[in-house]
């Protein structure tokens, strides 16, 4: 074990494009964690997706050794955690797991906005924030304005931010060197009953489930019974390591330290983030605060665009579920879409991040229903159901009332976009709770319907306020609400997969904008289609797809026949990826675009 | 035996027009003799495949097919009577430029052997014709409309309409003149902006811009309405004669007949095959010479491949098609070749109706045909 003095455990905060990974690179590099060769670009973000977008799905740590000035070797684990509002708790047990944060800070770009939420957060946890400021070899870097940034803006002392390009290489040392004296030592107990933090855990083919642990108190090594205390599970472990960031198994891993075990567990569920690991024997009493039970907030059906990769989207949702517990599924039929699955997530992006892994990893096309939340009905016999698809709500007459999840929402902003923020929360049935300005940015508080959010709350805030704004909120409970299930008709029947529930208030104005994008989406057909909006039996909006007026090939020839047949299978590959209500053929793309409903 | 068809294309022309798409090309000069020696090899190698059948019709396309010395067309004329039988009324159509020069041709023609002359005359007034980047004026073209009219006894013409900015004024006053002149057939042509043209170029570069479909759907409707008036209904999509002077050439196409294509790019469909010849003249004429033959591509065609092209040819034809009789020649279920459900669904929208075992576009369909054939020929037969 290491003396706890010789460790430190830290995370890097940093607005995408900041250059966190880069600096990770380097200071996996500059410690000898990777020879050259072995560096591929951003090492951390192991998924795709992760790399393409810059954003971090699933923590990773990587164990650093480092001889400090003073001679001594450090044992340095940096922590690199998921940077986004779906993943708000799993950040928090990350950031729980350190001392301190590395805030890196483009020497050009200054303070963003994305940075903001997270540097809170880790204020929260009582980090040393070691602010750095990256990119400083650009023409354009202004180090002494962004210093002065930090300090108006996130309220630390910047005076001796480093100075560094990740790129060039540059104050790469210093970077290590203030980590080792400015970020606390960990405290924790050898002697004292094992509690081990679970922080992340991931399925690997050939380990079986990883999990990342942070040590508290006590030692943890192989061999040792241990029991997840909120899973109630039991488990023998059969490895302890901890990742270089190539996996070196250690023999145990004292207080204050992170690393990995392993105890033969199939499957990720079993391993819930922030549960507390201790002895069977001789355990701890009590179990580490901030535990949470996960729970989807978001509801979407997946439905393969090809009926006939159904058995694949089952196998596929069944593997992606082995290493990501946060998502739950059940099967679902729609009358138009067939045999598919309604999905549970944290958030939009994590919607998002698993449609996108099940069509690039697995290869599937599928269209996505409507995000939805879960609303609570009491009936009029005083029973009650959760309520997670609209094709389930039951007859009106039946219900009593109807709940929905309400959040309380936090946006920093800068102040020129206020307004427009202000006028969005409004129109979203938004209830402000405060406002307060921290230098040129505004800290607005909102409690606002959690329906409201889901639909397109987060791309409208970033499109007026041009990326600027953060948003970070937190579930509050469920509400009273006058809620009603708006159906959609096209040419006259319902399209199942297109229904939705809101607020009464909001009906009529959903309803036009999206019976005015599918005018825009559907293609025109021989005949002339209706499109309606409506509650019940009242028709609240409505549109009408014109007939086609001309579709025929002048000439046709002998020598024709093989374009005109060719063209013809064209059009009958295409009506394969559309869905037929009424005689009318939907393409995917117009479920998968009206539901996103962008501008209003 | 059933009746066969002969085309055999001629790819030369003067000039490229910007809105052709056919296998058409300019050539300095042009080898009579080679030319004359590779399309009667070519002949003779369909004619070995389909012995004693009765030849209902020739046709001479392009390219420019009145470019070609009215001797050669005799010769091929010739070469297709010795091997075929040539039927009493045999219809032989040349598809002519209407420039003064050819005009002089055409009694020689007339001599060679060709009853038939589809004149390519697109427009009446001079600033289309230039538009259309064609190399006769207007009153050259009515003068070889005359000379033709006086030495074949069946004369048609084309006119491309629904051209940038057309309106049905304009256009409802081209028809009348058109109708004056007083021919028994006319192909009118929706303007077509085909991929590779130079129309493509100018359309992509924003020079002009297409006539929208509505617009186009209304010029089509008053055309058909027209041309009823006048006595010279559809028969197809794109044209119209007095009853029985429509082209029996064609007829054979729409009507799923054997047809034998010879000459560049030439296709063919006889003996449940496909054939494509070699486009390029060049190509063409070495692959006659080395393998006595211009096929670049010949492939067998499957009961539902063949069921599919009968019918996106025959609802093309006011006559429709009979729906049964098909089902029998490709020994499918009439239901594998037209959806039931679909073909109910349309009826009652007006777009097809059903006499006996026929299936018949309306007007109302017929603008709409390439839609119409998506919905009811099910996929199972095109795929």
């Amino acid at each position: 074990m290491t003396d706890l003095a010789l460790i430190r455990n830290f995370s890097i905060i940093a607005h995408i494009d900041h250059g966190k990974s880069t600096l990770a690179d380097r200071l996996i590099q500059y410690t000898g964690g990777l020879a050259e060769r072995e560096m591929t670009a951003q090492v951390l973000d192991n998924m795709d997706i992760e790399r393409e977008r810059g954003i971090t799905i699933k923590a990773q740590t990587v164990r650093l050794d480092y001889k400090g000035k003073d001679g001594k070797t450090y044992q340095l684990n940096l922590m690199d955690t998921p940077g986004h509002v779906d993943f708000a708790y799993e950040v928090s047990r990350s950031l729980a797991a350190c001392e301190g944060a590395l805030l890196v800070v483009d020497a050009a770009q200054g303070v963003e906005a994305q940075t903001l939420a997270n540097v809170y957060q880790s204020i929260e946890h009582d980090h040393e924030i070691v602010p750095v400021i990256n990119k400083i070899d650009l023409p354009a870097a202004e180090p002494e304005k962004v210093k002065d940034e930090i300090e108006e803006v996130i309220g630390i002392d910047a005076s001796n931010a480093v100075l560094a390009s990740a790129k060039a290489g540059i104050g790469i040392e210093e970077v290590l060197d203030a980590v080792v004296e400015r970020i606390p030592a960990p405290g924790g107990d050898r002697n004292a009953p094992l509690k081990a933090m679970l922080v992340d855990s991931w399925y690997d083919p050939y380990l079986g489930v990883v999990i990342l642990v942070r040590v508290i108190d006590g030692v943890i090594k192989k061999g040792l019974q241990v029991k997840f205390m909120a899973g109630g599970t039991e488990h023998l472990i059969d490895r302890v390591g901890c990742m270089r960031p190539k996996i070196e198994q250690l023999s145990e891993l004292g207080p204050g330290e992170i690393g990995f075990i392993t105890a033969q567990i199939k499957e990720v569920a079993q391993a819930r983030v922030g549960d507390t690991i201790t002895t069977v024997k001789g355990g701890a009493s009590e179990a580490l605060p901030g535990f949470k039970e996960v729970q989807p907030v978001v509801f979407c059906g997946l439905f393969p665009v090809d009926a006939a990769d159904f058995e694949k989207l089952r196998d596929s949702i069944g593997k992606l579920r082995l290493n990501d517990a946060s998502f739950s599924f059940e099967m679902e039929t729609s009358a138009a879409l067939g045999f598919g699955f309604r999905c549970g997530f944290l958030g939009l992006l994590h919607l998002e991040i698993i449609q996108e892994r099940l069509s690039r990893e697995y290869d599937l096309d599928l269209i996505t229903t409507a995000p939805s939340v879960v609303y609570r009905l009491t009936m009029t016999d005083g029973s009650h159901m959760e309520l997670h698809n609209p094709a389930d709500m039951p007859d009106v007459v039946k219900i009593d009332t109807m709940e929905e999840p309400w959040i309380k929402a936090t946006i920093y902003t800068p102040d020129e976009y206020l307004g427009s923020i202000l006028k969005l929360c409004q129109d979203r049935r938004g209830i402000q709770t405060g406002l307060t300005y921290v230098g040129g940015r505004a800290q607005v508080n909102y409690e606002l319907p959690l329906n409201e959010v889901v639909f397109d709350f987060y791309d409208r805030l970033k499109s007026i306020s041009r990326g600027y704004a953060s948003f970070d909120y937190e579930q509050i409970g469920l509400r009273e609400g006058d809620l009603v299930k708006m159906n959609i008709l096209v040419n006259n029947e319902p399209v199942d997969a297109l229904s939705m529930i809101v607020h009464r208030s909001q009906a009529e104005a959903r309803g036009r904008s999206l019976c005015e994008r599918l005018k825009d989406l559907i293609p025109r057909h021989l005949f002339k289609i209706p499109i309606q909006a409506a509650i019940g039996a009242k028709v609240i909006a409505r549109e009408t797809i014109a007939a086609m007026r001309k579709d025929v090939t002048a000439k046709c020839y002998g020598g024709d026949i093989t374009r005109k047949k060719k063209l013809l299978e064209k059009q009958k590959e295409g009506k394969k990826r559309m869905r037929e209500y009424g005689n009318v053929q939907i393409p995917q793309e117009a479920f998968i675009a009206a539901l996103r409903m962008g501008e209003e | 035996m059933p009746p066969l068809a002969l085309y055999i294309h001629w790819p030369f022309c003067l000039a490229k027009c910007p809105y052709c798409d056919f296998n058409s090309h300019v050539r300095a000069k042009t080898d009579m003799a080679a030319w004359e020696a590779a399309l009667l090899t070519d002949m003779a190698h369909e004619a070995a495949l389909l012995p004693g059948r009765e030849l209902t019709s020739i046709f001479f396309g392009g390219g420019t097919p009145s470019l070609m010395p009215p001797a050669l067309v005799a010769r091929l004329i010739e070469a297709a009577g010795r091997h075929w039988r040539l039927a009493d009324s045999i219809e032989i159509t040349l598809e002519a430029n209407p420039s003064s020069v050819e005009a002089a041709n055409f009694a020689a023609l007339a001599g060679a052997g060709i009853n038939r002359v589809s004149l390519g005359l697109q427009a009446l007034d001079d600033q289309t014709l230039h538009f259309l980047g064609r190399l006769h004026d207007a009153a050259e073209g009515l003068a070889a409309l005359d000379v033709a009219q006086r030495h074949f006894a069946r004369v048609t013409f084309d006119l491309i309409y629904a051209r940038p900015g057309h309106t049905p004024e304009t256009w409802a006053a081209e028809l009348e003149r058109a109708l004056a002149l007083g021919t028994g057939h006319m192909s009118l042509y929706q303007l077509t902006i085909e991929p590779g043209t130079r129309f493509a170029t100018l359309v992509r570069e924003g020079k002009f811009t297409p006539l929208d479909d509505d617009a186009a759907a209304d010029l089509f409707a008053l055309t058909r309405e027209r041309m009823t008036a006048a006595g010279l209904p559809a028969y197809e999509i794109s044209n119209h004669a007095r009853p029985g002077e429509e082209s029996r050439h064609n007829l054979t196409y729409w009507r799923y007949g054997d047809y034998a294509g010879i000459g560049p790019g030439a296709h063919g469909r006889r003996l449940e095959t496909a054939t494509v010849r070699h486009r390029k003249p060049e190509n063409y004429l070495r692959a006659v010479a080395e393998q006595g033959h211009g096929l670049v591509e010949q492939r067998a065609l499957g009961r539902a491949e063949q069921a599919s092209e009968a019918l996106l040819m025959g609802l093309r034809l006011d006559e429709g098609v009979d729906v049964a009789a098909l089902a029998r020649r490709f020994g499918l279920p009439g239901t594998a070749l037209i959806d039931p459900a679909k073909r109910a669904f349309h009826a009652r929208g007006g777009l097809v109706h059903e006499d006996g075992t026929r299936l018949i576009v309306t007007e109302a369909g017929m603008p709409l045909l390439d839609a119409l054939l998506a919905e009811l020929v099910p996929a199972d037969l095109v795929a």
